[in-house]
């Protein structure tokens, strides 16, 4: 069986690539965020000016 | 008809004309050249103070906090290089006009430097000495300085082109300028470091004045680039 | 050809054609972080030198070559912009430059982790890659200090692509510059990074990561591109009418 603490070195390791799970979804994650806040901004204000006319 | 349009003055004629004016404007204002200077004076201060006065010490941080002050100081007098020719419409002016922009950019750097970079280089031995330094180190040292100040004028030119009319302009230049400032404060303070330590310094130096013709021959492009964009 | 360069660059055709390409994308990546992470965790050999720890390099390089090929997408993207006028460039070097920064932080993060175990210290100053990276990251932090102070859209963009060039040429200065600084002060033996000849069954795990982390830096800058994109179209009619549909858009 595989050895998950790897000697010494498990804890780095396995910090490492935590770090990078987690800035991976966080960058995406705050992309699909400021995606859906930009177009519902557009959207409210697009309606707004709709039913103005 | 024709007969009535002045002749056009030549590139060479346009240059010393703005830096000539740039060199009466401060003489107008000495504040702005001795505010700098006294800053280096100062930082160069506050570091033994800091570290304490022992010789040996004194002597092994010498080259690095000599450079550090002079890149701070250089730092200082950045903000309102394009400032005053922004808001009282001289920019414009500048824009408009026959001469190239990067030809009056060089003009601009170049006074500045003759106004904050070359006082830093003159009053640097002084403060080197202090840091007992001996001569033939601090004479690496006003060399390195020469070619240190010269490139970070030209660097700095294009921050402050970049930022020029924006409200954060300070502390937005620093955190643009300083990374890229920092090769000629590696390539600086160094060289100086080796020369103090009786090493073959000479790599240093080519780098520095390789770095300082290359900036002289590029940055004002970029400058000018800058200046049009931030005054649309 | 050019006519699809040229349907490329219209707004409305990019968002569309972005928001198909994302799970194409997204899916493979992770297929491939998936593949690489479990063998090079668990059936590459350990190093002879580093033992284990040499297995953060599955991150830690992807991570370091994304800070560079997000800044060039960054600085071409400028160019490409200032030159043609092609504000879809300019869209696409504003989405770079965050993503960028994240990378180049992940990869002082586990540069750094991997010098404790190695060097006995989470920092090395010696070390030429990790202070070129940190000098890195300052040029994206003072890139986005520059956008976001500027609020005409189309001024930030071209000034921030002049920053970004200068900013090329010095990333190439601070390369060599401190490769020449670290050579006069390296007092302790810097270990490499993986050495020379590496193992096959070390290396493909590492080029499976390479390649992921670059389709899923393609599918993160799409998204930012398209929220970009929209952002600068939002007066436009093509987005009003995508708005105003009954299906509603994304």
């Amino acid at each position: 069986m595989v050895d998950i603490g790897m000697g010494n070195y498990g804890i780095y390791v396995w910090v490492c690539f935590g770090l990078t799970l987690i800035i991976v979804v966080l960058s995406d994650w705050r992309a699909r965020v400021r995606h859906k806040r930009v177009y519902r901004d557009i959207e409210v204000r697009i309606k707004a000016l709709e039913e103005r006319e | 008809m024709g007969a009535d349009i002045p002749a056009q003055p030549g590139i060479l004629a346009g240059l010393v004309a703005i830096t000539r004016r740039d060199l009466l404007l401060a003489w107008k204002r000495p504040g702005d050249v001795l505010n700098p200077l006294f800053f280096f004076a100062m930082v160069c201060t506050l570091f033994p103070l800091a570290i304490g006065p022992s010789p040996a010490e004194l002597m092994f941080s010498g080259p690095g906090v000599l450079w550090v002050a002079a890149l701070l100081a250089s730092l200082l007098s950045l903000n309102s290089l394009f400032l005053s020719d922004h808001e009282d419409g001289s920019l414009d002016q500048w824009l408009t006009s026959p001469q190239p922009l990067p030809v009056l950019a060089i003009g601009k750097t170049l006074a500045h430097w003759l106004i904050s970079g070359l006082p830093l280089v003159l009053i640097s031995p002084l403060l080197a000495m202090t840091y007992r330094m001996p001569a033939g180190v601090i004479l690496v040292l006003i060399f390195t300085l020469f070619l240190g100040t010269i490139c970070l004028s030209l660097l700095g030119s294009i921050g402050a082109a970049l930022t020029v009319g924006l409200h954060r302009g300070t502390a937005l230049l620093s955190l643009l300028i300083l990374p890229l400032a920092m090769p000629v404060l590696l390539l600086g303070a160094n060289t100086v470091s080796l020369a103090a330590g009786n090493e073959a310094y000479a790599t240093g130096i080519w780098a520095l004045a390789a770095y300082a013709i290359a900036a002289l021959s590029l940055a004002p492009y970029a400058t000018a680039a800058a200046l049009r964009i931030s005054n649309e | 050809m050019w006519k699809f360069f040229h349907r490329l660059a219209s707004p409305p055709h990019f968002y569309r054609l972005a928001a198909t390409l994302i799970p194409w994308l997204m899916f493979p990546g992770l297929l491939l972080l998936a593949w690489g992470s479990y063998n090079g965790l668990f059936v590459a050999p350990p190093d002879y030198q580093q033992g284990d720890a040499y297995r953060i390099i599955y991150v830690h390089v992807p991570a370091a070559y994304l800070s560079m090929m997000a800044y060039m997408f960054m600085a071409i993207g400028g160019g490409i912009g200032l030159i043609w006028r092609m504000k879809l460039a300019h869209a696409v070097a504003a989405a770079a430059a965050p993503i960028g920064a994240a990378f180049t932080f992940l990869a002082l993060a586990t540069g750094s982790i991997w010098g404790r175990p190695m060097w006995g210290t989470w920092w090395e100053w010696g070390d030429p890659r990790l202070t070129s990276e940190l000098i890195l990251l300052f040029l994206y932090f003072g890139y986005m200090a520059l956008r976001s102070s500027i609020d005409d859209i189309a001024k930030a963009d071209k000034a921030s692509a002049v920053l970004a060039l200068v900013g090329v040429v010095n990333v190439v200065i601070v390369h060599y510059s401190v490769e020449w600084w670290s050579s006069l002060h390296q007092g302790q033996t810097i270990l490499k990074k993986g050495g020379p000849a590496m193992d096959p069954e070390m290396l493909q795990p590492l080029l499976a990561m390479i390649l992921g982390f670059t389709l899923i830096f393609g599918a993160l800058l799409a998204r930012r591109v398209r929220t970009e994109v929209l952002y600068r179209e939002r007066r436009t009619r093509w987005v009003r009418k995508m708005v105003l549909a009954p299906e509603g858009g994304r």
